[in-house]
């Protein structure tokens, strides 16, 4: 039992350990602000929560796997509040999404506003997004 | 042997971060950056606690990521509006 334990242990913990490197090589490689969320996202939730998971197997049914459960509980609420807020705050401060598809209207625009942040840029709105 | 690949794992995952809120064009990209790094220190003190048999330091990450969430989100409020006591009648969504 204890062998399976930790054969799931070490399970969670790798898998945990390769999104990780995988959204902080995404926060590097990705175009722009919008989508560098998504790799930050990737370590917020799968990241953290399998390493989490894997020391749960380690400390069997005891308290600290109760607070491993509230950690996880508590990161897995705020993590993706955080990162609305700031999306939203990035739209707000005229921040342009470099990858657009076609046809989606942002809830706020920031593409057709008069902000004096958007208006040098308005210029590279024709040529076909890069991505 | 398993909890040290997985602090090492953590910390190359908290350089690229750093990196990342080093060189970040934008304020928006510094905060996704620290934010990132915060939760990766969670983590960390989590997992180091456990190489050293040590499990009490997951009351210090619980704390931790308590005071994360709330100066990200601070952090943030403070970018958009210069003011930290802002009351929000910017638009009728809500502030951030």
């Amino acid at each position: 039992m204890a062998l399976l334990f930790d054969i799931l242990s070490w399970g969670a913990l790798i898998s945990g350990c390769i999104l990780c490197l995988i959204g902080g090589w995404g926060m590097i490689r990705l175009p722009d602000m919008y989508t560098r969320m998504h790799g930050a996202s990737i370590i917020d939730t799968l990241g953290i929560g399998l390493i989490l998971v894997g020391l749960m197997f380690q400390a069997g049914l005891t308290l600290i796997t109760a607070k491993l459960v509230l950690i996880l509980i508590f990161v897995f609420f705020t993590s993706p509040t955080a990162t609305h807020a700031l999306a939203r705050a990035a739209l707000n401060g005229g921040l342009k999404p470099e990858v657009l598809d076609e046809g989606i209207r942002l809830p706020i625009d920031p593409l057709n506003s008069d902000d004096v942040a958007v208006a040098d840029t308005a210029s590279k709105e024709d040529e076909p997004s890069k991505i | 042997m398993m909890f040290a690949v997985t602090i090492l794992a953590v910390l190359v995952t908290m350089a690229l971060a750093l990196i990342r809120s080093l060189k970040g064009p934008s304020v928006y990209d510094r905060i996704l950056a620290v934010n990132t790094f915060g939760t990766l220190t969670v983590v960390l003190i989590s997992v180091h606690g456990f190489m050293t048999g040590r499990p009490e330091f997951l009351d210090l990450a619980l704390v931790y990521a308590l005071i994360n969430f709330i100066g990200t989100i601070a952090v943030t409020k403070y970018v958009t509006f210069s003011d930290m006591g802002h009351g929000g009648e910017r638009d009728e969504k809500g502030d951030i």
